[in-house]
């Protein structure tokens, strides 16, 4: 059968965001396919490098939708490190809390999606839905469903009153329902088993070998998590434990994610039953003294790293975010070699994409693979000649 | 039946135009069960009459290089094909047009749609719109062969090939849904996958080749195939439910004449309801399953179930007869 390439993206309905496979398939089997993840640069870390500390955490919270308190909580974490400052215990505990409410509703959204690249658009609308509950709770507690920015240098900027606690508990009591449901609705529906079993496998020694992170390495027997291996915020002091899987494919990833939601839901109200008293903040200094941190958390899609390097000022001289979508990314291009074209969808889902956060420019010279910086005189002149040479023809 | 009658019986009700305003029925309440199923308001009553008038009068985009009279006239072939189908379904009564064989007349009109989708991806010379073409004819050979032998094994028992026949003879008997449950199922099952509807929407796949040969469907060219598919729909479940539920004829003699017809319309509302009930059911409890787990499913356990069938009715004709 002849080999036919179909362009994926970077206009699809199967993608949420601007991505691009250039797909070659024989008859419904993928025989190879080519990656293009840049569409949507728009220069956070080097806009993070104009502001002080206090302007960058708003900045950082935009830099994804979903994992807007991921973001800010790896910064402020980062900074607070180098400014060698203790962060009140009830600050620690509302970071927790938000964070984890932010991982289930990251991971509701994701089977959302995961059900909808299959057809199956009732557990869409119904995960979506239920989403609303949790974005509720967020909106009470922090004053907004999307970007938080209940985070700041030195603690947190609102405290929980004990009317909004009481009825953050009767929302988790509904939301356990739910969850309880999906969990049974992932068990037991058979349409939902045949495109997920066996679909997009992934290894252990593979997941390791490309440096996967978060539910994909997880869901392939990797039992890692920064929660729990380097514990930041209030988690060395929550019970919980860490899901892992040893399915390997989608359908291990889904366990993963439910199963994690549970875990969270229990931090969620550990956190809140807990809640020690005292100050949300401390002052912190407008200045960092010099200093190179790796500040690492566990964002919901896995490990999210940041490289800070302060110099005396109230700016950052540096920061680097390293996105977990950038490390699973690999990990996808290979497990797609193989499968049908229907489980394109499915499996580039499966590792809950982020392509803005995910999208890095680095000018780099062929021959000698050495990295350079372009002016913008010369990146002008290069844009034109692209456009002239490339993609005129 | 005279001349003009006959012509208000082809041209009216219960044909062509009832037909369409019928399809757009069905579409609503389609759209609006699965809508409630899944917790969503739902379209109003008048939303897809709405959106055929829409679409109606946007602009046809024509490619570079398609034969534009082709695709213009498919959409029209599908249609009148459908329509020509439904003639032969008894709706208030037996169909005035009933004769030996339009069983299998119907059958094939049916299988039109699904062959002209195909020419409409081919015709449409993009790689989505090819795919899903491709996709839709391997369906079709999959489906097809359990659909025909589930809706024949009712034709073995009744020894006429006509479903007014059928639709009489069931007046007499128990409904074939309860003497063949087994081809009553692969029916519903095959009528799903006729109707590319989940888990059997295999060809339209959104998320995986956009919209398949609907791809470069646009303005009066898109309205008409919608318009077609859904006629389709209400053949399909009226058909169904003639064949297996015992269509809008009742056990009784009523008197007079037009009070029969009256209480066999709504019999046939009522019986295509329900098969439409069962169909957004399946629509909604599932998702879509890939084209070789169909062609597992589909010749392993829908065409194995309607041989059975069809063995179990020619036991149950040699008992009867030897009786």
């Amino acid at each position: 059968m002849p080999e036919v390439h179909i362009p994926i993206g970077p206009q699809h309905p199967a993608l949420k965001e601007p991505v691009n496979f250039k797909v070659v398939v024989e008859g419904e089997k993928i025989v190879s396919l080519d990656l293009d993840i840049s569409y949507t640069h728009r220069g956070i870390e080097k806009a993070a490098e104009q502001r002080d500390f206090i302007r960058v955490v708003p900045l950082l919270a935009r830099v994804c939708g979903i994992c807007s308190h991921s973001h800010t909580t790896a910064f402020v974490k980062g900074i607070e490190e180098a400014m060698k400052i203790e962060v009140p215990a009830r600050a620690q505990y509302i970071r927790t809390i938000v964070a984890e409410m932010e991982r289930m509703h990251s991971h509701l959204l994701w089977l959302g999606v995961a059900a909808h690249e299959i057809g199956f658009n009732t557990l869409f609308m119904w995960t979506w839905r239920d989403r609303e509950i949790i974005q509720d709770m967020l909106e009470e507690m922090t004053g907004n469903r999307v970007v938080y920015g209940i985070n700041e240098v030195g603690g947190v900027r609102r405290d929980l009153t004990p009317a909004l606690i009481s009825r953050s508990f009767e929302h988790l009591t509904k939301l356990e329902d739910r969850l309880a449901k999906y969990v049974d609705m992932v068990i037991s529906d058979e349409t939902l088993k045949m495109r997920f079993c066996g679909v997009g496998k992934l290894t252990r020694e593979e997941a390791l070998k490309y440096g996967t992170v978060g539910p994909t390495a997880r869901a392939s027997g990797v039992d890692y998590d920064v929660r729990r291996d380097e514990p930041y915020l209030a988690y060395a002091e929550v019970p919980w434990k860490v899901v892992t899987d040893t399915n390997g494919d989608v359908y291990g990833r889904t366990l993963v994610r439910i199963g994690e939601m549970q875990e969270s839901l229990k931090i969620v109200r550990y956190c809140l039953e807990n809640l020690p008293g005292g100050l949300i903040s401390v002052p912190a200094p407008r200045t960092a003294p010099a200093a190179e941190i790796l500040s690492r958390i566990e964002a919901p899609r896995g490990e999210l790293v940041q490289f800070i390097r302060t110099n005396n000022t109230d700016k950052v001289e540096r920061l680097d975010i390293r996105t977990p979508t950038l490390a699973n990314w690999t990990s996808v291009a290979v497990s797609l070699v193989n499968q049908n074209i229907a489980d394109i969808p499915v499996i580039v889902a499966a590792i809950d994409p982020c392509m803005s956060c995910t999208s890095r420019i680095t000018v780099m010279n062929r021959k000698d693979t050495k990295t350079c910086v372009m002016t913008w005189d010369e990146l002008r002149k290069h844009g034109r000649n692209l456009y002239q040479k490339e993609w005129r023809a | 039946m005279d001349a003009p009658l006959l012509a208000i019986y082809i041209l009216i009700f219960p044909g062509f135009l009832f037909l369409a305003a019928f399809a757009f029925f069905l579409e609503f309440l389609d759209r609006k069960i699965t809508a409630r199923m899944q917790h969503r308001v739902g379209p109003p009553f008048v939303q897809p009459f709405a959106d055929y008038i829409k679409t109606l009068a946007k602009e046809v985009i024509d490619l570079k290089g398609v034969d534009r009279k082709a695709l213009d006239a498919a959409p029209l072939l599908a249609m009148a094909a459908v329509m020509t189908a439904f003639l032969y379904v008894p709706i208030i009564g037996r169909s005035p047009l009933a004769f030996q064989g339009d069983l299998a007349v119907v059958l094939y009109l049916l299988t039109l749609p699904t062959i002209i989708l195909f020419i409409i991806g081919w015709l449409s010379r993009n790689i989505f719109a090819t795919m899903g073409g491709v996709r839709a004819v391997t369906q079709m050979f999959i489906y097809e062969v359990p659909f025909f032998l589930a809706l024949i094994t009712p034709a073995i028992m009744v020894g006429s090939w006509s479903i007014s026949d059928i639709v009489t003879w069931q007046q007499h008997n128990l409904w074939f849904a309860v003497l063949q449950p087994i081809g009553f199922i692969v029916a519903l099952i095959g009528l799903q996958a006729k109707l590319e509807r989940t888990p059997f929407d295999i060809p339209e796949a959104e998320t995986e080749i956009v919209a398949g040969p609907w791809t470069e469907l646009t303005g009066r060219r898109l309205a008409l195939m919608h318009l077609a598919l859904d006629m389709a729909m209400v053949t399909g479940c009226a058909l169904v439910a003639a064949v297996f539920l015992g269509g809008p004829l009742t056990p009784w003699t009523i008197t007079p004449d037009w009070f029969a017809g009256i209480v066999g319309f709504l019999l046939f509302l009522v019986k295509t309801l329900l098969v439409l009930l069962i169909l957004s059911s399946i629509t909604v409890a599932s998702g879509r399953i890939r084209i070789d787990q169909l062609n597992d499913m589909g010749w392993k356990y829908l065409a194995s179930a309607a041989l059975i069938q069809i063995g179990i009715v020619l036991m149950m004709n040699y008992l009867w007869v030897g009786a």
